[in-house]
């Protein structure tokens, strides 16, 4: 991956698709994830964690907490509609509930300012 | 993947209810911090227990329990029949845990800091039970706080995953500021009983609804 750059210069945003997670086991998952927002970064997956990898990146994020160092993280999940882009089937599957768009940051760094169902306003702040 | 795992999983929960038919069934009490989890589980400890000893400490600081906590075979009799459950207390689940809100509790660094240390482990073994542990699930929310949280929609969606029974309490209805059809309109998929764990209010429709969900 690029080098990381001096973190007062801004904000670093990982932006990973669908199809590049696809490919990872969900430990490699939120591997990628953590380490990306330990250095600070702001972590987008287009299409989101299955709840049982949720369930683990809270575990997973809840060991490496330490005091002075890192607090933990912010998720923000937005999720698309049931009906327009998934089919029975996938409903069936449990497919349909890991399509939505994910952000994940530094807990002391990025502070949700208004949630809707349309709508999600996010102030990210600088280390 | 998803298909095999779930029909494992189910076999494996088929198993499990045939062969342990006499057990009793463990429910995990889940929910944010200071949302009344312990308050509810010592009350039903008192309620049908005789020696009735409390699971754990009560505080309005978040974090009071950092451990999941087991109290076995409570038997709750509801129309002359008995339902058999084991009440797991478990710590409030987040994804952050910051020691230095705890200094404003008037809290000296050193504890502070373990108290954070103790949280995070504990919530990290609550996700575990979570997993592994529970055959239902009481979540409990604080109906005087918005309930439209990321943990809530997560933790929801995780117990709604393993096909687990689940309980949704709107609790501290006493206080003023209650709304308990702001969690109806959170969670309008599962049904929500208000209650209030500290007063005693509602209980009986609570332990009709833990006898019908759980029994
Ligand atoms: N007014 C009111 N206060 C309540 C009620 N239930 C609990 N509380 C208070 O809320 C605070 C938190 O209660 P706990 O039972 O410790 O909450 P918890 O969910 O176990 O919290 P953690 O263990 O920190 O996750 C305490 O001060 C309780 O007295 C209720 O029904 N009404
Ligand atoms: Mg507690």
């Amino acid at each position: 991956m690029a080098e990381v750059k001096d973190p007062s210069e801004g904000v670093q945003i990982d932006l990973i698709s669908g199809e590049r997670m696809d490919g990872l086991t969900s430990m490699e998952k939120i591997r990628l994830i953590l380490d990306g927002v330990r250095e600070g970064n702001i972590v987008i997956l287009e299409e989101g964690l299955s709840p049982d990898e949720e369930s683990r990146l809270i575990e997973v994020t809840m060991t490496e907490i330490s005091p002075d160092e890192f607090n933990g993280i912010e998720i923000e999940t937005h999720p698309r509609s049931d009906t327009s882009d998934s089919s029975f089937l996938d409903r069936l599957m449990g497919k349909e509930s890991t399509k939505k768009l994910t952000v994940i940051g530094p807990a002391n760094q990025i502070e949700t300012l208004h949630k809707d169902e349309t709508l999600i306003q996010t102030l990210v702040s600088r280390k | 993947m998803g298909l095999l795992t779930n029909l494992k999983s189910s076999i494996a929960r088929a198993a499990s209810t045939l062969f342990a038919e006499e057990e009793s069934k463990r429910i995990g009490i889940y929910g944010p911090p200071n949302a009344g989890k312990t308050t509810l589980a010592n009350r039903i400890v008192r309620d049908w227990t005789e020696h009735g000893d409390a699971v754990g400490p009560e505080s309005h600081i978040p974090h009071e329990t950092r451990r999941a906590r087991r109290k076995e075979d409570i038997e709750i009799e509801r129309n002359g029949s008995t339902v058999n459950i084991d009440v797991v207390d478990t710590p409030g689940v987040t994804t952050k845990v910051d020691y230095t809100e705890f200094l404003e509790h008037d809290m000296e660094k050193d504890d502070a800091v373990r108290r954070s240390r103790e949280a995070t482990e504990g919530v990290a073994e609550a996700m575990h039970w979570l997993r592994e542990d529970v055959d239902g699930v009481i979540y409990v929310l604080d109906s005087t706080t918005d309930p439209f949280t990321q943990v809530n929609t997560m933790l929801i969606g995780i117990i709604e995953s393993q096909d687990l029974p689940v309980l949704i309490l709107a609790n501290k209805i006493d206080k003023e500021e209650s709304s308990v059809q702001r969690i109806r309109n959170a969670f309008p998929q599962h049904e929500t009983i208000p209650l209030s764990a500290l007063e005693g209010d509602n209980m009986d429709e609570v332990y009709d609804k833990i006898a019908e969900y759980f029994g």
